[in-house]
């Protein structure tokens, strides 16, 4: 593929608004986990929610969209001066030739379990303030975001559970490649609800206290929150050294089980290998690995098994799982903008609440940060229903188009 | 004006009065009467039968379809990729999940959760076929027909790859019926591919319009069209069921159309 430039990036999860807290944050090794205290809820697990969402406010003309998803949807398109680079991309391409792809598991879910509180005792209807379309609908979260720039060009949700907002690059670097539209708003946004905290613990994966990926005695995922959002534009001949290059999408189905991971990891392999190939890249010349790392059983062994196929045992990765939390559909989109921070920043961040690393996975998972150049890195996304997306970012002189360039 | 083009090499369709695309034909021509009558959904054969027990209502809807759609193109599901594109998940399944997260037990099942997923058909299908290929599960609202064409195209004309998509939406019940009235289960598979083949029925050429979107002359076809996102796209089976090159135009988002040019093979 020609390589794709992440011209802005922003995200916002349970450890920061915005690049500089996130990063910070990493920096830190602060987790945003804390007990769950999240509406009614009342399963002792650790969650990832993010402060200050509630207060948000729509603005008045979209007050139909007003849900959880799409005021924390709003709140992380004001970071950083996101949504001033989508205006001037707009101002530069018209809002036609600007696609929209953001990855959702649950939208405004949240708003339709709090209307079934309130239906009418006689008929049963739910409450009239109620509105599917702007809230509870998949589409919605795009949907907000179209409204809020004015954009009208395509524009689409992907809903494929946990490898939603990494599967947005896909979609985006097709359209773009097809001549449709000259720069894509990718990104993911997935709000805490009671579907998934509920559902989640139903099938015995949700850890009673901060996740532990990798660790000896993982026992589940702790769910959080987010909302991550990039700008993609063609790369241009001139960028800075630190400029953040999508260079690869690889993406794969296990056909094997609904939820539990392919016990090799064999669609994670697919996406990984597909991911480098599309890349140019041979596995030695990835720094780090962003894993799924969700802290269960079954995921973090299959994907290990996965990565040791692919990369050996000596490749440094970790899942920030432990600092974020899970955070489902928005996961793919955190993970690329916390590797775009590690290029930029020349740094690997360490996973949080591992104590004891499971010597059965054989991976070099770091336990600490490590500050290093880092020009080349793999995130990988996996989800229910056995959809795996696997995503390569660059430095912009680590490239081999840079290099021909300079030479 | 930028172009993406394919073949149509089989069509799925099941709804309401339209049980599949061969008979349906002479309906959407208007040879026949369109007769509606509650959508018969087939139990999924090709599931194993763990599977079959625990599907709802979008994997058999979706099955069927694509399956369709793959068999009169005399294709392998297994090898090709997919593009699922769905206005909302299982809504039977959305709904009791909903109910008893209000109710006093909380404590939905395992294969409830699993199935409330957007991508429960596209996580089945792989299952059910073999398929490890790529698969994008879409929402668009209304949109959600143009949204899939648009993305299946994509596949076909950048990754020159041969791809099939399964366009799918299911009621849900009352009270969620009320605030999004979808009445009955419909579907449209196409499975598209990038050169001319022996099985291919029409080269599609398709680009965004601001022009509106064309209305089917048979009032009660036209309320399906308007009333079932995945219907949007019945206005492009109807030209091809018509066996004659034409123009049509299908509905996308409120800002902009599809245009669709139909070339018969």
């Amino acid at each position: 593929m020609d390589p794709l430039w992440l011209s802005h990036f922003t995200a916002t999860s349970s450890i920061g608004r915005g690049l500089d807290q996130t990063l910070a944050a990493l920096r830190q090794r602060r987790a945003g986990l804390a007990p769950c205290a999240f509406d009614t809820v009342d399963l002792a697990t650790f969650i990832g929610e993010v402060a200050g969402v509630d207060a948000v406010q729509l603005p008045a003309h979209l007050g139909d969209f007003d849900c959880r998803s799409n005021r924390l949807a709003l709140l992380g398109l004001t970071q950083d001066g996101f949504a001033e680079a989508v205006r001037a991309a707009i101002a530069r391409y018209g809002a036609q030739r600007i696609g929209l792809f953001l990855g959702t598991s649950t939208s405004g879910i949240l708003q339709t379990e709090l209307a079934y509180r309130r239906r009418d005792p006689v008929t049963g209807a739910l409450p009239a303030d109620f509105i599917y379309r702007t809230t509870h609908n998949t589409f919605s979260v795009a949907d907000f975001a179209r409204h809020y720039f004015g954009l009208t060009g395509p524009a689409v949700v992907v809903s494929s559970a946990c490898s939603s907002s990494a599967k947005v690059f896909g979609s985006a670097r097709r359209m773009m490649a097809a001549g449709l539209i000259d720069a894509a708003v990718v990104g993911g946004v997935d709000s805490l609800c009671l579907t998934t905290l509920y559902g989640f613990n139903s099938l015995g994966l949700v850890s009673e206290q901060a996740c532990r990926p990798f660790d000896a005695q993982r026992n589940g995922i702790s769910i959080g929150e987010a909302a991550a959002f990039a700008l993609l534009e063609r790369t241009p001949k001139h960028l800075d050294a630190d400029a953040v290059l999508l260079l690869g999408i690889g993406e794969s189905s296990d056909a094997y089980h609904m939820s539990s991971p392919h016990p090799d990891g064999l669609g994670a392999r697919m996406a990984m290998q597909d991911a480098l190939k599309m890349a140019g890249l041979n596995s030695s010349e990835i720094d780090y690995i962003h894993l799924h790392g969700t802290a269960t059983q079954s995921n973090d062994l299959a994907e290990s098994k996965a990565i040791q196929y692919v990369f050996g045992s000596d490749a440094p990765c970790s899942s920030t799982k432990g600092a974020t939390g899970h955070t489902l559909g928005a996961a793919g989109g955190v993970g690329a903008v916390i590797c775009a921070l590690g290029l930029q920043h020349g740094l690997l961040p360490a996973g949080l609440n591992t104590r004891q690393l499971d010597p059965t996975l054989g991976l070099d998972y770091l336990l600490d940060n490590r500050e290093q150049p880092v020009a080349r890195v793999l995130s990988n996304s996996f989800g229910f229903g056995g959809t795996n997306c696997s995503l390569v970012f660059a430095r912009a002189d680590q490239t081999h188009a840079h290099a021909q360039r300079i030479h | 004006m930028h172009t993406l083009s394919a073949y149509i090499e089989g069509v799925g369709l099941l709804g309401p009065g339209l049980t599949d695309w061969p008979t349906s034909q002479a309906i959407l021509s208007g040879q026949r009467p369109y007769q509606p009558h509650k959508t018969v959904l087939p139990s999924p054969a090709l599931l194993p039968a763990a599977e079959r027990r625990r599907s709802c209502a979008i994997v058999k809807l979706t099955l069927a379809t694509g399956l369709e759609a793959i068999a009169a193109a005399g294709l392998d599901a297994a090898s090709l990729p997919s593009v699922f594109s769905a206005s909302g998940g299982d809504g039977e399944n959305c709904h009791i999940i909903c109910e008893m997260l209000a109710s006093d037990d909380r404590q939905i099942s395992p294969t409830r959760f699993h199935n409330s997923v957007h991508n429960v058909a596209a996580g089945y299908w792989s299952i059910a076929t073999g398929a490890m290929t790529t698969s994008s599960v879409l929402s668009a609202f209304d949109a959600s027909f143009g949204a899939g064409l648009l993305e299946a195209l994509t596949q076909v004309v950048v990754d020159d790859t041969r791809t099939v998509l399964l366009a799918c939406d299911t009621p849900y019940p009352e009270p969620l019926y009320g605030a999004r009235p979808i009445p009955d289960a419909f579907g449209i598979a196409l499975a598209l591919a990038p050169q001319r083949g022996a099985q291919a029925l029409a080269h599609i050429t398709v680009s965004l319009t601001d022009a509106s979107a064309d209305r089917l002359d048979d009032t009660a076809l036209e309320d399906l069209r308007i009333a079932i996102p995945a219907a949007r796209g019945l206005p492009l089976l109807r030209g091809i069921a018509l066996r004659q090159d034409r123009h049509v135009v299908l509905d996308y988002l409120d800002s902009t159309r599809l245009a669709v040019a139909i070339a018969l093979c």
